[in-house]
């Protein structure tokens, strides 16, 4: 077994780009549930709002690619209404029915026939990415670092963009949240009802933080879809949603710390466990006294199956998660 | 008790004007700062509050008392926006607040609390006091981001929000959670944050329930301290006790209406209300009853 080429591995995982995308999507719905505690389960759609928005620049405008921003800005925020005007004034149940019920009418939308005109249907968009690769002061052939932090010039670029945007958004959350702004939220998220006898709009309140938290999310859509050059619409599925969610409780939900090194911790644990199972399995089937355990084909589902049982071992003992309060935790249902 | 009581000049006032009205239910006062007329309200077929007309004289402390189920708290809900009657107007200071929404009343100077405490548990008892205040620069995201654009007003919330503290003896829970409070210190944060609104008419609802009796006797004196600061109180009470004590007029409600007003010496003699609260056998024995 080559444990060298797993620590490797794992640890670019830790700082790669799918944990940089993961990371802003996280920093958006930690500002709508973490600490407006909207149950959006619908990240994904705010995502395919930035990634499409870069699309629709080639597919169906055909303007320059820095056009995708202002797009998809637009994009999220006819999301946002269209999903918080009928639903935010309800018990916050109800929006999580709704929000996951609007990402799967957005993939749907996105990659139906009907619409391929504007969205390519399933087969996606490719060709949007040229401007972004053009600024890129790095050679897109050569590889840059040193092992295990060895990437391609054009993933280094789009790591190094990824990056400065999670910190930007961390930044500006910490700010955000440090404010009489983030102090009115955080009341809604404890008892609405008291916010409001004080003299605040509760509805439009969520409306911003809906919208805002939309807005990082779009922006994590993009950079996921500008480092595979390419927006498919099964990228946006429900499973996306879930795992940022899951890797935000991982971080701990109200802490911008947590919404940052959660998803980095995801990852890492997921290529550990990954690379683990393939190299475990990579000569022949693995058994213990002859008994089967594992064989190659079943890597995949497996994983996924570790990786749930330690997100159980997680809410059982550390229920706050890594960064999250103990103490806050301790103050629920008094 | 009443006797040793000594009265602002304010209070004194109000006191003085609430003795010359008439002792019947809906009547006027000489100065109202909330009028409701006509307010009703049903559940499916339950009539919940029909109130024909009420007044609450400015500088009073007002009582709403009543059984169990009497529509007072749905009464307050309907008055500040929280619920919707089916007919009815009703003016704060005449401003008619009949298509006012809930969160505006605030800023209008008539602020509430709630019978179930509703202190914010996560947030610390000083955050909690300064969301209390109205009209901040940093309730915007956009300033939210630039510090330097809310920092001053926050300097100044936060000074007023240390006096009222102090007054309402939390300054030393200042930076715990709300939720690491005791039941009683729960009602005294929520009072005292529903102050920061700079409120003219403060609205309680039952502000007792819970609270032990050595911690009663402090609350009674800051409701006092209220009105003697020339704000107006409405507040929802079972304890007969603290409405006798610290009350200057006393509206009663049952099945919805109001069905007997008057100062706290004439509502504890009235036969309606005692009627109201023990049913019509009482004074008959349950042997007497079993008998029958």
């Amino acid at each position: 077994m080559d444990f060298i080429k797993i620590l490797e591995n794992t640890i670019s995982a830790f700082f790669g780009i799918d944990a940089a995308y993961f990371a802003l999507a996280a920093i958006g719905l930690n500002i709508q549930f973490g600490y407006t505690g909207l149950l959006n389960f619908g990240q994904s759609a705010f995502m395919a709002c930035g990634a499409y928005g870069l699309g629709m620049t080639s597919q169906y405008f055909g303007v320059g690619m820095w056009w995708g921003i202002l797009i998809g800005l637009a994009l999220v925020i006819i999301l946002g209404l269209l999903v918080g005007i009928p639903t935010l004034r309800l018990r916050a149940d109800y929006l999580a029915i709704v929000t996951i019920a609007t990402a799967e009418i957005v993939r749907l939308v996105v990659r139906s026939v009907r619409f391929k005109e504007y969205f390519g249907g399933s087969d996606g968009i490719n060709s949007f990415s040229a401007s972004f690769r053009d600024l890129s002061p790095f050679d897109p052939g050569a590889q840059y670092g040193i092992r295990p932090f060895q990437y391609s010039g054009y993933s280094l670029w789009t790591m190094i963009v990824g990056w400065s945007l999670v910190i930007v958004f961390s930044f500006l959350v910490y700010l955000l949240m440090k404010s009489p702004w983030g102090r009115v939220v955080k009341a809604i998220r404890e008892d609405e009802d008291a916010v409001r006898s004080l003299g605040k709009n509760v509805y439009s309140y969520k409306m911003q933080s809906l919208i805002i938290g939309g807005v990082v999310g779009m922006f994590s859509g993009m950079i996921f879809a500008l480092d595979r050059g390419s927006v498919q619409p099964d990228n946006y599925s429900r499973d996306v949603t879930f795992y940022v969610l899951t890797a935000l409780v991982l971080g701990g939900v109200a802490k911008v710390s947590g919404s940052v090194i959660g998803p980095m911790i995801f990852w890492g644990l997921y290529v550990f466990s990954d690379n683990f199972l393939r190299e475990l399995t990579k000569d022949r089937p693995f058994d213990i006294f002859g008994v089967g355990i594992i064989q190659k084909s079943q890597v995949g589902p497996v994983n996924y199956m570790l990786i749930g049982l330690g997100l159980m071992l997680l809410m059982t003992f550390r229920p706050q998660g890594i960064f999250g309060s103990k103490e806050e935790m301790a103050l629920d249902g008094r | 008790m009443d006797a040793e009581r000594t009265y602002t000049e304010l209070a004194q006032r109000a006191r003085a004007a609430l003795a010359s009205v008439n002792a019947s239910p809906g009547v006027a006062k000489p100065d109202p700062i909330l009028l409701a007329e006509n307010v009703r309200r049903n559940f499916g077929g339950v009539t919940a509050v029909d109130v024909q007309h009420l007044e609450v004289q400015r500088g009073s402390i007002t009582a709403l008392i009543g059984p169990n189920g009497a529509g007072k708290t749905t009464l307050f809900n309907l008055l500040t926006g929280f619920d919707t009657p089916d007919t009815g107007e009703w003016m704060f200071d005449s401003k008619n607040l009949k298509k006012v929404v809930a969160h505006k009343t605030a800023s209008l100077g008539m602020v509430r609390t709630f019978q179930l405490t509703k202190s914010l548990t996560k947030l610390s008892v000083i955050e909690n006091m300064k969301l209390g205040a109205t009209h901040q620069m940093g309730e915007k995201w956009w300033n939210g981001l630039l510090p330097f654009r809310y920092r001053k007003q926050e300097a100044m919330i936060e000074r007023r929000a240390d006096e009222l503290l102090k007054r309402f003896k939390l300054d030393h829970m200042r930076d715990q959670y709300a939720g690491t409070l005791s039941g009683g210190q729960r009602k005294l944060l929520e009072m005292a944050r529903a102050l920061m609104t700079n409120p003219r008419l403060v609205m309680l609802d039952e502000p007792m329930a819970g609270v032990n009796p050595a911690l009663k006797q402090s609350l009674n004196e800051h409701i006092r301290g209220l009105r003697d600061d020339g704000m107006t109180v409405l507040f929802v009470e079972h304890d007969m006790d603290m409405v006798h004590d610290i009350s200057d007029w006393v509206v009663v409600m049952a099945e919805g209406r109001i069905i007997a007003e008057g100062t706290p010496e004439q509502i504890s003699a009235n036969p309606a209300v005692i009627e109201a609260y023990l049913g019509t056998h009482q004074g008959k024995s349950l042997l007497e009853e079993g008998n029958a």
